[in-house]
C-alpha cells in the first residue's frame, strides 16, 4: 500500500508571483488522485514540491507510513518518483534509461536485468530495449518515462501530464498501465491531466486547482 | 616548382621507409601532447563541471579568465614559463628547462583553459530536466552530477579534441622551454620550423604531411563528437 501524504498551507512564490496559495490536502495511501486545472494554476509546481524537488516558501509537506511522519531525506525520496512532462530521457539506450533508478540504488545486475525486462514488457517497449532512447516517438518516450518510474516500485507515483501530446493509441496504453497499477494498489498515484473524461476513468478522487489554490470539486 | 615536387617525393620516401629520426620525432610529439592533454583533461573537466554544477563565488570572473586563457598566445605562455623555470627563476632549482617535462607543462597551460571552458559550456547546456529526472529517480547529488556530465560527454570530447588540436599545432611555447634539442626535445612543429630555416625541406614536408593528417583526424573526430551530441543523431561522420 502506498504512502499517505499530507500538505498544509503550502505556498510558493516565483519572482514575486504567487504560484501556490495555502494549499492543504490529505492524500490517502494506495488511492489515485487526479489533479485538474487551467495552465498556470500551480499544478506542476505543487507536484515538484510533492516530489521533494523543491520546497515551498511556507507550509508543510509530510509523508506518512502507517501514521508515522517520515523524515525528508534520500531514503524518503527513493520511495517516490515523478514522471516529468518533458520526461528527461537520458542520451543512452532504452534499457539503460529504465535501469537508471535501480543502478543508483546499487541493485545487482541480474535483478536489474529481470526488473527492467518486466517493466519494458509492461509498457510495450520490450522490442526496443537496445534502441537509442532519443530516437523513440513521443508516445514511446512517455511510456519509457513510466517504465523508468515503475521499475523502482515507488510507493508514491506522481505523473505530470503523462498523455499530453500523444496519439489515442499511446494514450490508451498509458491509461491501461495506470489502471493496472491502480488495481494493484502498490502505490499512491497522483496525476495531472487536462482531459476530464480521462480524470473520471482513472481517478478515485478528483482535485481542482485554480490561481494557486486547491478548490472544492 | 621543381624543388617543391622533389621535396614531396623525398618526404614520401622518408615516410614510406619509416625513417627512425622521423619516427622518434613523431613519438615524442605524441607523448608530449598526449600527456599534456591527459593532465589538462584530468584537471579541466572537474573544474568545468564544478563551475557548471555548483554555486561558486566569483564564477563569472573564473569563467572569463578561462575564456581569456583559450586565446593565450603560445609565445607569451612560453616566455612566462621560461622565466619561472630558468635558473634564476623561482622554479629554476627543479631543473626542468629544456626537458620534455617543461614542454608538457607549456602545452598543459595552453590546453587546460580550452578543456575547462568548453567542458563548463557543455555541462551548463545540459537540459535542467535531466537533473530533475535523475533526482526523482533516486540519484544522490553526486550521482546526479555524474549523470549530467555523462549527458554532456560528446560535447566534452569535442572540447578535449579542440585542446589536442591546439597543442599538436603549437610551436611558440615549446621551442622556448624545450629548446628544440635533437633527439631529446625536438618535436614535429619545432623540427618543421628549424628544417625550413635551414632550407632542408624533405623532413619538414614529411612532418608537415603527418601533422596535416593528424589535424584532419582531429577535425573528423571533432565533427563525430559534435554530431553524436545532437539529440537523435546517429553520429555519422559525413552527414
Amino acid at each position: 500500500m502506498g504512502l499517505e501524504l499530507q500538505i498544509a498551507r503550502v505556498s510558493k512564490n516565483y519572482n514575486g508571483n504567487r504560484i501556490l496559495r495555502d494549499c492543504s490536502f490529505a492524500f490517502g495511501g494506495g488511492r489515485t488522485y487526479v489533479l485538474q486545472g487551467p495552465n498556470g494554476s500551480g499544478k506542476s509546481t505543487l507536484f515538484r514540491i510533492l516530489a521533494l524537488l523543491e520546497r515551498g516558501d511556507r507550509g508543510t509537506v509530510n509523508y506518512l507510513d502507517q501514521s508515522v511522519v517520515l523524515e525528508d531525506n534520500l531514503a524518503l525520496r527513493r520511495r517516490l518518483t515523478l514522471v516529468l512532462p518533458r520526461t528527461g530521457i537520458f542520451n543512452t539506450t532504452v534499457f539503460k534509461n529504465v535501469a537508471y533508478g535501480l543502478k543508483v540504488r546499487g541493485v545487482d545486475r541480474a535483478t536489474i536485468e529481470a526488473r527492467v525486462n518486466d517493466a519494458l514488457l509492461a509498457v510495450g517497449l520490450g522490442h526496443k530495449k537496445w534502441h537509442r532512447a532519443l530516437e523513440l516517438s513521443s508516445g514511446e518516450t512517455k511510456r519509457l518515462g513510466i517504465a523508468r518510474g515503475m521499475v523502482i516500485s515507488p510507493e508514491v507515483f506522481l505523473l505530470d501530464e503523462p498523455t499530453v501530446n500523444i496519439d489515442p493509441a499511446n494514450t490508451a496504453m498509458i491509461e491501461a498501465i495506470i489502471l493496472k497499477m491502480k488495481q494493484e494498489r502498490q502505490a499512491t498515484i497522483l496525476m495531472i491531466t487536462h482531459d476530464p473524461a480521462q480524470a473520471q476513468r482513472l481517478g478515485d478522487e478528483l482535485i481542482f486547482m485554480q490561481d494557486g489554490k486547491i478548490v472544492p470539486a | 616548382m621543381h624543388s617543391i615536387i622533389e621535396g614531396f617525393a623525398a618526404a614520401f620516401r622518408l615516410i614510406v621507409s619509416l625513417n627512425p629520426e622521423l619516427g622518434r620525432i613523431i613519438l615524442l610529439s605524441l607523448q608530449v601532447s598526449g600527456t599534456a592533454l591527459v593532465l589538462a583533461t584530468a584537471l579541466g573537466l572537474p573544474v568545468g563541471a564544478f563551475l557548471a554544477l555548483r554555486r561558486v563565488p566569483l564564477k563569472g570572473v573564473v569563467i572569463s579568465l578561462l575564456n581569456t586563457g583559450m586565446g593565450l598566445p603560445p609565445v607569451a605562455a612560453g616566455l612566462f614559463l621560461y622565466l619561472f623555470l630558468s635558473r634564476s627563476g623561482p622554479l629554476g632549482f627543479i631543473g626542468l628547462l629544456y626537458t620534455p617535462a617543461a614542454m608538457v607543462i607549456a602545452q598543459f597551460i595552453l590546453a587546460f583553459p580550452i578543456v575547462a571552458s568548453l567542458s563548463h559550456a557543455a555541462i551548463a547546456r545540459v537540459d535542467p530536466v535531466i537533473r530533475q529526472a535523475a533526482l526523482t529517480l533516486g540519484a544522490t547529488p553526486f550521482q546526479e552530477s555524474l549523470t549530467v556530465v555523462k549527458e554532456a560527454r560528446y560535447a566534452i570530447m569535442a572540447g578535449v579534441m579542440a585542446g589536442l588540436g591546439r597543442v599538436m599545432a603549437e610551436v611558440g611555447a615549446i621551442i622556448i622551454v624545450g629548446g628544440n634539442i635533437a633527439g631529446y626535445t625536438r618535436v614535429m612543429t619545432t623540427t618543421i620550423a628549424l628544417e625550413t630555416d635551414k632550407g632542408n625541406f624533405e623532413l619538414a614536408i614529411a612532418l608537415g604531411i603527418i601533422l596535416l593528417t593528424i589535424s584532419f583526424s582531429i577535425t573528423v573526430a571533432l565533427r563525430f563528437f559534435q554530431r553524436r551530441g545532437q539529440a537523435g543523431s546517429k553520429g555519422s561522420l559525413w552527414a
